[in-house]
């Protein structure tokens, strides 16, 4: 009998032998692919045990800390957010009821220490063994703490947005949404529907759209920067090419008027001005005339030059980000026949159907003053270890040439003389020569706009570019209603 | 007994550090049990001095382990446990006190120990008294004390079959069909009554040991064979007819859906992982966030930060799954490590056995105890479909740990028979 006992004992210690197989797969080989679980509640109640990482502004004020609570013996660190609204959308929010958003959920890997290298493995394992607090990376942004705090308050409870960002390195130092909403009321049972309903003074979109990166709104006259680029940069025009302006275009056989744009100043016929002058005056005839020259393809591959056509780079969530570009019934549109499927007179100034974000135009104002390079935006400046060390370091880099370095000094000069004497005279600065360019778009209600101002300063040493846009003006324009902005936000980021 | 001593004290201190861990309040429980387990060592000195001198130690490890895990899952449970396991103590002497000259005058009531089992497997059937815990029928409820008698149905029909097969081991080998008769009308009565109270883990387990049996003491492989061909078509059959049966075979083949699915709990379409296989998967997330340290003990992650529990039958059939991510792979590798030697011990025992009756019985508690192990452990590892049964000694559950006493007390009775000059 001895040997079936033999062998039931083999039996018996292969089925045990499976089990230790088992367990070594599932908690080492498929460990990490559980732990990425949508579903996994484990790993997203262990997250909230970590100490997450402190969120800072590049000057060192915290906007996400946290609060410590014992619960059945266990410790837990639940959000909190010093500076009630201050940059919510971008900054986003992380919940014990498990959801995330904006740079606490792309950044949830550091802020949870979930992302160890040599170094900081051994340290967190001997936390974790010994009982201690785990902790989470810091990250510091590039968001520059007063400038952000004036746009928001220059934005008051006006639908827009504010972006401002460094022209050479990309570095982001506002991004400003109206209406915002308090991180802190989401972390409460029942404020995200209270949230969900604030919609601020525009009153059709929630207070949680990220209006800098996630908003699209017609660029109106700001889009001649890129019409310009493409006619100068592709040799079609100069700065000194004239044109005749009865007051208005033909374009398929039908008048496209001057009036139309409210943004403009001066007579409403100019005679025979330059290219540089309709630049200066915002002269949608000029640029009608340029479209139709160089067609709707040529305006378009520019446009992607600049970086439309996909979804711009920054840490925030992909899909909290938004390209720019032809949209056709609310989808992003490239047509694959331009010449016929594009009016290229109107496209030339801003309108058929071309939508851009605040993020976007301060990119194409980055390029101008970057010598026809566009730079990479970016918003996290470095991660930081608990004790101070440093994980890892934005590198300042770019997306690629658009223009050429001499168009792009033709188009700041265009763009000086916007602020000198054309429609941008409230955005000059004493001192600090500002170079712009207004935008007033049609909203298809007759005397509400979307206001818009693009800009850069100094023109010589470009160190800040700014896009402002403000949905729903009654009577308000680029120039007056949003360059006063801008001029604030460079007076703060320059200290004028 | 020098290493049993030594085992006893080291697995004590283990278990006094870890308690304080938790709370150091606690630590009259390590003394408490202490002093249980070295009761339990000299009851076995006196009764059976030459038993394997390692059974009783690594009961007595997986016993505090389990303890120890209920208390932290659940202090008020590890009270009750405790009083379970002072009963099972008491149980364990029982047994060997009154078989300590010859336990095999067992043998002569074999019909009646076949009979009782089937009895005690009815008893959850029993209106008044039965009651249905988890979609099966297998418990018993008299005035506050809840009682599985499956656990100790189990040993009544391994005592059974390990008798009966004894006898007739010689003539069954050659084929004679009428022999075949008592033990198929035990234990195909055995199996009805365990389908009909959908305790399928509980059915695989004893169908397991019946083929073991089976064959050590025939050793014809044509017939585990045809057993497991018998197997496999009432698999199907059952398959096919019970909807509580296919649903744990879709979750254990499909725990993850990428679609919605109809959730037979809430009547809505929801992913599988969100319904039916709910429990499955989070355990698995336990495991795999012990990685190869685990979490310490007390640290682990098993509520959610406001305190609700995230996996439901925590401290019973899925306290492995709790063990494994504050023990890690270390620690759940350990434990399991604990069972095979239990087993193979088990296993020494048998092949040193002088007698039939011996031999078969050892083997069949042992090869019960080491299967029990695998379809419980299995299950929640996805090695197998997940039957709801009790991890042995270290699940909470009264029946399941005063029945793993007497597999014991057996073993070491019959170790002591074989090892007496």
């Amino acid at each position: 009998m001895n040997a079936q006992l033999n062998r039931l004992a083999l039996v018996a210690v292969i089925l045990l032998g499976a089990l230790v197989v088992a367990t070594t797969y599932w908690q080492s080989w498929a460990a990490g692919s559980l732990a990425a679980k949508q579903d996994n509640a484990v790993e997203l109640v262990s997250q909230f045990q970590v100490s997450r990482g402190l969120i800072i502004t590049s000057n060192g004020k915290v906007i996400a800390a946290n609060r410590r609570v014992r619960r059945n013996g266990q410790t837990f660190f639940f959000r909190k957010y010093p500076k009630n609204g201050f940059a919510a959308q971008t900054l986003g929010y992380s919940t014990s009821a498990l959801s995330q958003t904006g740079l606490e959920e792309s950044l949830n890997d550091y802020l949870t220490g979930s992302t160890t290298n040599l170094s900081n493995a051994i340290e967190r394992t001997l936390d974790r063994l010994g009982g201690g607090t785990v902790y989470g990376d810091n990250v510091r942004l590039t968001i520059n703490a007063g400038a952000q705090q004036l746009a928001q308050q220059l934005l008051g409870d006006r639908c827009g947005a504010v972006v401002a960002m460094n022209p050479r390195t990309g570095a982001v130092y506002t991004l400003a949404s109206s209406p915002t909403f308090d991180n802190n009321l989401i972390l409460k049972p029942g404020g995200y529907a209270k949230v969900l309903k604030s919609k601020g003074a525009c009153g059709d979109s929630s207070a949680l759209l990220n209006r800098t990166t996630d908003g699209l709104f017609t660029p109106g006259s700001t889009f001649k920067m890129i019409t310009a680029a493409a006619a100068l940069d592709s040799g079609a025009f100069t700065p000194s090419s004239t044109f005749n302006d009865p007051g208005y275009c033909t374009e398929y056989g039908k008048q496209v008027k001057n009036a139309l744009n409210p943004d403009q100043n001066g007579p409403e016929a100019y005679g025979h001005p330059t290219l540089a002058q309709g630049f200066q005056h915002s002269i949608n005839s000029v640029f009608c005339n340029v479209g139709k020259k160089i067609g709707a393809a040529t305006i378009l591959e520019y446009a992607k030059r600049f970086g439309f056509y996909a979804t711009p780079p920054l840490e925030t969530p992909a899909n909290q980000r938004l390209p720019s570009g032809l949209y056709n019934n609310g989808k992003l549109w490239y047509p694959k026949k331009p010449e016929f499927q594009v009016d290229p007179g109107r496209l030339a100034f801003g309108q058929e159907r071309m939508q851009v974000t605040p993020l976007q135009m301060a990119m194409v104002a980055s390029a101008i003053a970057n010598g026809g390079v566009v730079p990479r935006p970016y918003v996290v400046d470095e991660v930081l270890g608990h004790n101070g060390s440093v994980v890892s370091r934005t590198r300042a880099s770019n997306l690629g040439r658009a223009i050429k370095p001499e168009t792009a000094s033709e188009l700041t000069q265009m763009m000086i003389s916007v602020v000198q004497g054309g429609t941008g005279t409230k955005a000059q600065i004493p001192g600090v020569q500002v170079a712009g360019k207004t935008g007033t778009a049609e909203t298809g209600v007759n005397n509400v706009y979307t206001a818009w101002f693009v800009c850069f300063a100094p023109a010589d040493n470009p160190q800040v570019a700014v896009a402002v846009v403000l949905e729903k003006q009654v009577n308000g324009f680029g120039g007056s209603v949003s360059a006063p902005i801008a001029k604030a936000i460079l007076q703060k980021l320059l200290h004028r | 007994m020098l290493v049993g001593v030594l085992t006893a004290v080291g697995f004590a201190s283990v278990y006094i550090s870890r308690k304080a861990n938790v709370s150091a309040a606690s630590l009259t429980y390590a003394l408490f049990f202490f002093a249980l387990y070295l009761a339990a060592h000299v009851v076995a000195r006196l009764t059976v001095p030459n038993a394997d001198p390692y059974l009783l130690p690594l009961a007595g490890l997986l016993t505090a382990v389990g303890l120890t895990e209920i208390y932290r899952l659940g202090p008020s449970n590890a009270f009750k446990q405790g009083l379970w396991v002072v009963l099972g103590v008491l149980v364990f002497a029982a047994a060997l006190l009154l078989l300590r000259h010859d336990y095999r005058v067992l043998e002569n009531y074999k019909y009646l120990f076949g009979l009782g089992a089937i009895g005690l497997l009815f008893m959850p059937l029993l209106p008044g008294i039965g009651q249905t815990v988890n979609g099966a029928r297998l418990w018993i409820h008299v005035g506050g004390l809840q009682f599985q008698p499956g656990e100790l149905g189990k040993i009544a029909l391994i005592v059974f079959l390990a008798a009966y097969l004894r006898e007739k081991r010689e003539v069954l080998a050659q084929g004679r069909v009428k022999d075949w008769g008592p033990l198929l009308v035990i234990w195909g009565g055995a199996m009805l009554v365990l389908f009909a109270t959908d305790d399928l883990g509980s059915a695989l387990l004893y169908y397991g040991i019946f083929l073991a049996i089976l064959y050590a003491a025939t050793a014809r492989v044509k017939f585990v064979a045809a057993f497991i061909g018998l197997f496999l078509v009432g698999s199907v059959a059952v398959y096919q007819g019970t909807p509580h049966v296919r649903e744990r075979v879709v979750n254990w083949l499909h725990p993850w859906t990428s679609h919605k699915v109809y959730c037979a709990l809430t009547g809505q379409m929801t992913l599988r992982q969100d319904c039916s296989s709910y429990q499955e998967v989070q355990s698995l997330y336990s495991i795999a966030h012990g990685g190869y340290g685990g979490t310490g003990l007390g640290a682990g992650v098993f509520t959610t930060p406001q305190g609700h529990p995230l996996i439901p039958y925590l401290s019973t059939d899925f306290i492995y799954s709790a063990l494994a991510q504050e023990l890690g792979l270390i620690g759940a590798a350990a434990l399991l490590l604990i069972y095979m030697v239990f087993v193979l011990r088990g296993f020494r025992v048998s092949l040193a056995a002088n007698d039939g009756f011996s031999k078969l019985l050892a083997a069949g508690l042992t090869f019960g105890f080491g299967l029990q192990t695998f379809v419980i452990v299995g299950g929640i590892l996805r090695v197998i479909p997940l039957t709801g049964i009790t991890l042995p000694f270290v699940s909470y559950g009264g029946s399941s740990v005063v029945a793993n006493f007497l597999v014991v007390a057996g073993l070491m009775l019959v170790s002591h028979r074989a090892n007496s000059p």
